[in-house]
């Protein structure tokens, strides 16, 4: 039965992909228009907004399961406790506040963003990290409790605030978002998926026994509390967890193309509200 | 320390809800760890919720009861601005205990 | 371990360890925990019914006696639970007097996942989150003027909430 179904999504995935042709430049506004149609042409009931609710998004019985648990949510700990470490300064007398615009509050949804000077993707964890490091501490591991806190905090901030993502006028950016996009639609692993394979191709659908989510807004609800997991989760967790489904080697959390799909991801959803943190099955 | 204990008690007309999530493990003694041990059993056993000196509702519970484990009641008699106690205690006897006030 | 705290305590502790007894004692209205205390007091956990196997055993450590089922007993569980770890399910009745409201998961390894003490002025309904090992009914127990009252529900779980 579970073969019958990876054959079946298998055979779908490799029908011709109409968002990604592979030797294309890239164009990051025709490319946005041409994913956003795909997901509301697909699914035409579902409020825009609401893709970035996952799952929950895409069936009803999960979806009243989720609004029971969101009542008073599990990842309240966390936001306590993202909060507390914003207000406990580090050694130095400096806090996080002092690496971000506005002290940190509001700006989740500005991030991943190009920077100029290292020519790379900084993701929100990463600058957290390199405040960190910037001020005398050890940076965090990037996939969970500590890491999670501060983010699930930040995103708290900016609950609502539309996706906000830049891709400067600089050829550096723009390969870092066609990195990202690459990474999107490339195969790996055992199973042979790419994330296309299911969040494009069979969102809505089950693998196994979880419903697939859209990539329409995917990364909206990050940090997240998992049940599977009994606790919190970053972006780089998620990227872990998804890469070992597929039977594929996890990278290190915040791996260049980590930070890349995340980029590319995030800027397809520009406009969207932040719905972090948020709970999943 | 943090309290482990999160408290939203709204009253409105005579009946006052009460919702309390809980931060705590409510390891099951099922699990096993990474190196195929069994982690203990490590679960709240009950919790007690007081108003006016007068226990309101009491939870007893097992390792079944998920992770950061929630609850919610009703519960009369009550107004804006009063005191609502909660406590717990789990099987290994660690415990804690909250006041929140009732909105 | 001594307890020379005085005889309500122990009356207390003998009633709680034994089930039985409060079906004897015809205490099924009496809220069973009569004397204030400062903090959650842990002697007062049924170890029995927690580990008992089955809905008849674990209802007869818990109150001394078993149930009938009621359409006044309301259970809210999903049908396919989106993870066995956390499952949203509440209970609610109309019946009155009740002392207790109960929820099994038949299939679990101890069938008694929660059991909660209604005093009176507090209302016959109770929301919790639970584990469930696998697909199972799901019973709700409410009691009431000293009887016990049962609805129960099937879930479907694919992914196992004891870990798997």
């Amino acid at each position: 039965m579970l073969r019958k179904l990876l054959i079946a999504v298998a055979m779908v995935a490799g029908a011709a992909q109409p968002l990604f042709a592979a030797d294309a430049a890239s164009d990051p506004k025709g490319e946005f228009k041409a994913f956003r149609d795909y997901f509301t042409n697909r699914f035409p009931k579902v409020a825009l907004d609401d893709f970035v609710n996952g799952p929950y998004s895409m069936d009803e019985g999960l979806r009243k399961q989720w609004k029971a648990i969101d009542e008073f949510p599990p990842y309240d700990f966390a936001i306590d406790k993202g909060k507390e470490m914003f207000a406990t300064p580090f050694k130095n007398g400096k806090s996080y506040g002092d690496c971000f615009p506005n002290k940190g509050i509001g700006v989740r949804q500005d991030y991943p963003q190009f920077d100029a000077k290292s020519g790379q993707v900084i993701t929100l964890d990463m600058a957290l990290n390199n405040c960190r490091e910037a001020n005398g501490e050890k940076p965090f591991d990037y996939t969970k409790d500590d890491m999670a806190a501060l983010t699930a905090y930040m995103a708290f901030t900016s609950r609502g605030k539309p996706m906000n993502i830049k891709i400067p006028d600089d050829p550096r950016a723009l390969a870092a978002y066609t990195n990202g996009k690459r990474y999107f639609y490339t195969r790996r692993g055992q199973l042979n998926f790419s994330c296309a394979s299911c969040h494009v191709q069979n969102p809505g659908n089950h693998i196994r026994t979880e419903v697939l989510a859209p990539a329409l807004g995917i990364m909206n609800a990050m940090p997240i509390y998992r049940s599977a997991w009994g606790g919190m989760g970053t972006t780089s967790r998620r990227l872990r967890t998804c890469n070992s489904q597929v039977r594929g080697v996890p990278l290190p959390g915040e791996s260049e193309e980590y930070r890349d799909v995340e980029y590319y991801l995030s800027y397809m959803a520009n406009g969207l509200p932040i719905s972090g943190p948020g709970t999943r099955p | 320390m943090a309290s482990t204990i999160r408290v939203r008690a709204i009253a409105s007309g005579d009946a006052t809800q009460v919702q309390a999530l809980i931060s705590h493990p409510m390891d099951s003694g099922f699990v096993k760890d990474s190196k195929g041990q069994l982690i203990p059993a490590h679960h709240i056993d009950v919790v007690e919720f007081e108003h006016n000196g007068k226990v309101v509702f009491t939870c007893l519970w097992g390792p079944a009861v998920s992770k950061d484990p929630y609850v919610k009641f009703s519960f009369k008699g009550a107004k804006k601005g009063d005191d609502l106690k909660v406590s717990w205690v789990d099987n290994k006897g660690q415990s804690d205990s909250s006041v929140a006030k009732i909105g | 371990m001594n307890d020379f705290s005085g005889a309500p305590r122990q009356t207390r502790r003998t009633i709680l360890k034994g089930a039985v007894g409060i079906a004897v004692l015809g205490l099924g209205g009496v809220s069973l925990m009569t004397d204030a205390h400062a903090a959650a007091d842990a002697k007062a956990w049924p170890d029995k019914a927690f580990s008992a196997k089955g809905e008849a055993d674990a209802l007869k450590a818990l109150y001394g006696k078993t149930g009938e089922p009621s359409d006044k007993v309301n259970l809210d569980a999903p049908e396919i639970a989106e993870n066995g770890a956390v499952v949203p399910i509440a209970v609610a009745s109309t019946l009155p007097n009740v002392t207790g409201i109960a929820i099994l998961v038949l299939e679990n390894p101890n069938t008694l996942a929660a059991a909660y003490k209604i005093p009176e002025g507090t209302e016959a309904s109770v929301a919790s989150r639970l584990k469930m090992a696998k697909t199972s009914k799901v019973m709700a127990v409410v009691e009431s003027g000293g009887k016990l009252f049962t609805a129960t529900k099937e879930v479907k779980v694919t992914v196992g909430g004891c870990g798997g």
